[in-house]
């Protein structure tokens, strides 16, 4: 299964780090995200862009998780020679990855 | 005191849109208007063009802006708050003095200054970023730190109609007049980041409203042409409702206000602002009917000691040029092109990309070529040579698109506070 089928993600972008929220859209599936989608998974899934640590924040309070990758954004928005310099594309990017679920 | 107060956000970047600011202001019962118009880079740009023009430098579209608006704040009786002043607040002032001079109508606007410390930079300050000296990145050109809610407090307190800003936190345009109207200490860490969290819940305008949500199978969003922004009704004890005017499109529910509240976060434990270190993981939001979200929670920490400086520095230029190729082999054709462009130039530039947009399954493939390099003239070579491949490339290449733009990079370090001085100026019609 896809992630975007059952989760929606904004992409946010702090000079060269990449933010990517993880926001399930039933609450009850929060659990299992926990248990799928690890920093490790993320970092693998999206090697071409993150070259650096993947950080993965619990927010039990609304259900989410959020994923600080450093050195994701080819030096930032104000240098980078990417089309999309904020990285604002990437959340989709992200919901692409795929988990196990029983 | 009020039992609430309706802060209405009606612009989340400098080129947003106008339209939902106005009806904000005329049907949104507000109290205060903020519009949040000054991104990381966008006040470096500005401190150029105030070089160039020492009366410019504020937000270029501050007059088209505030022309509209200033006889609906008028008329409604609320209040502005903005950043539009950028690198030069006090310009900004005058010239919505100007506005108001010739449409007659009475008004106190206030210009809050002492962001700009570029005097008090050496360049050995050692960025946050890169870990080594600001003036190892380049030629140092601004240096602006986040002031906070105290900056702005005395325009509140002076009775000002407008306050213009240069570069205060996104959330500190929302947290001052909340602490102004509850009569909050700021000393009062758990109430300053309840404030700080609508702040920082409302300051992209639209982006809680359904823009950069909707997605039309997954995440519809009715009525998107007319999207409106959102209005927070904040009472005295910090929770707060975030809602929208009546009859605009757009859609505020638990989806729109989580994305938001993650949104650019680094770390939800402590989101660092210059008024207070609020806890995110303590916020909790309810569904409260139709387009409403009921905040609560948020606890915060003390002050922080030091405030974050945005340093701009002199980064070249960037050269761009862009082909595209439909049809049978047009992916190969585009290698083929992009190949032939990096044998020519690529050794001119400090930095050098090839990207593909498109192929596979759309029949067509773009190439982007983009290069890095401290001179002008060779940025303009890329669009050049990617031109050049009309008649010297591949068969098929059509629409070429070039573009050359100065690079202004961004680092930051960071300062103690209490070397910064804050200050305002009133203006009076």
């Amino acid at each position: 299964m896809k992630l975007y089928e059952i989760a929606h993600s904004r992409a946010g972008d702090k000079g060269n780090t990449l933010t990517l929220s993880l926001i399930p859209y039933d609450e009850k599936d929060y659990a299992m995200l926990c248990e799928q989608v690890t920093a490790e998974k993320v970092k693998a899934h999206l090697l071409h862009f993150v070259k650096g640590e993947v950080i993965r924040y619990e927010m039990p309070n609304i259900s989410s998780l959020l994923f600080v990758c450093h050195d994701a954004l080819s030096g930032g928005v104000t240098i980078s020679l990417a089309l999309d310099a904020h990285g604002k594309t990437l959340s989709y990017v992200f919901l692409e990855m795929e988990i196990d679920i029983n | 005191m009020k039992n609430s107060v309706r802060i209405g956000c009606g612009a989340g970047f400098s080129g947003d849109r106008l339209e939902p600011a106005i009806v904000l202001v005329e049907k949104g019962r507000l109290d205060y208007l903020v519009l949040e118009c000054l991104a990381e880079r966008t006040i470096a740009l500005a401190q150029k063009r105030k070089a160039n023009d020492p009366t410019k430098g504020y937000d270029p579209l501050l007059e088209r802006r505030v022309e509209k608006l200033l006889p609906l704040l008028k008329q409604n009786s609320v209040k502005l708050i903005t950043n539009m002043g950028a690198a030069n607040p006090m310009s900004a002032a005058e010239k919505i003095i100007g506005l108001a001079n010739k449409m007659q109508i009475d008004l106190t606007v206030a210009a809050v200054l002492g962001d700009d410390v570029f005097h008090l930079i050496t360049g050995n300050e050692i960025s946050t970023e890169t870990n080594s000296r600001l003036a190892d990145s380049g030629e140092l050109i601004s240096a602006n730190a986040y002031l906070g809610a105290d900056a702005i407090l005395p325009a509140l307190e002076a009775g000002a109609d407008i306050i213009i800003t240069g570069r205060v936190a996104d959330p500190s345009l929302f947290v001052a007049p909340l602490v102004h109207e509850f009569g909050w200490d700021m000393n009062n860490a758990n109430i300053i980041a309840k404030a700080t969290i609508v702040g920082h819940l409302m300051e992209c305008a639209g982006q809680i409203t359904g823009g950069y949500f909707a997605d039309p199978v997954d995440k519809p969003v009715r009525d998107m042409e007319n999207l409106g922004h959102p209005v927070a009704e904040v009472f005295s004890d910090g929770t707060s409702l975030i809602t929208k005017v009546e009859g605009t499109g757009g859609v505020i529910n638990l989806a729109t206000v989580k994305e938001q509240l993650l949104y650019e976060v680094t770390n939800p434990k402590e989101y660092i602002t210059p008024d207070v270190v609020t806890d995110f993981t303590t916020v909790f939001l309810k569904a409260n009917g139709k387009d409403c979200v009921h905040v609560s929670g948020g606890n915060g920490v003390k002050q922080p000691g030091t405030l974050k400086v945005s340093v701009g520095y002199k980064a070249g230029f960037m050269g761009e040029g862009e082909i595209s190729y439909a049809g049978h082999h047009a992916y190969e054709r585009a290698q083929l092109a992009g190949k032939t462009i990096s044998r020519r130039i690529k050794n001119l530039f400090t930095g050098f990309r090839i990207d593909f947009i498109g192929g596979n399954n759309t029949g067509e493939v773009r190439l982007r070529v983009a290069g890095r390099t401290p001179l002008q003239k060779t940025a303009e070579q890329i669009g050049e040579e990617v031109e050049a491949l009309y008649t010297n490339g591949p068969a098929g290449g059509g629409g070429v698109r070039k573009y050359v733009t100065e690079v202004i990079g961004i680092v930051s370090t960071l300062i103690d506070r209490n070397l910064v001085k804050s200050s305002i100026e009133l203006e009076k019609t």
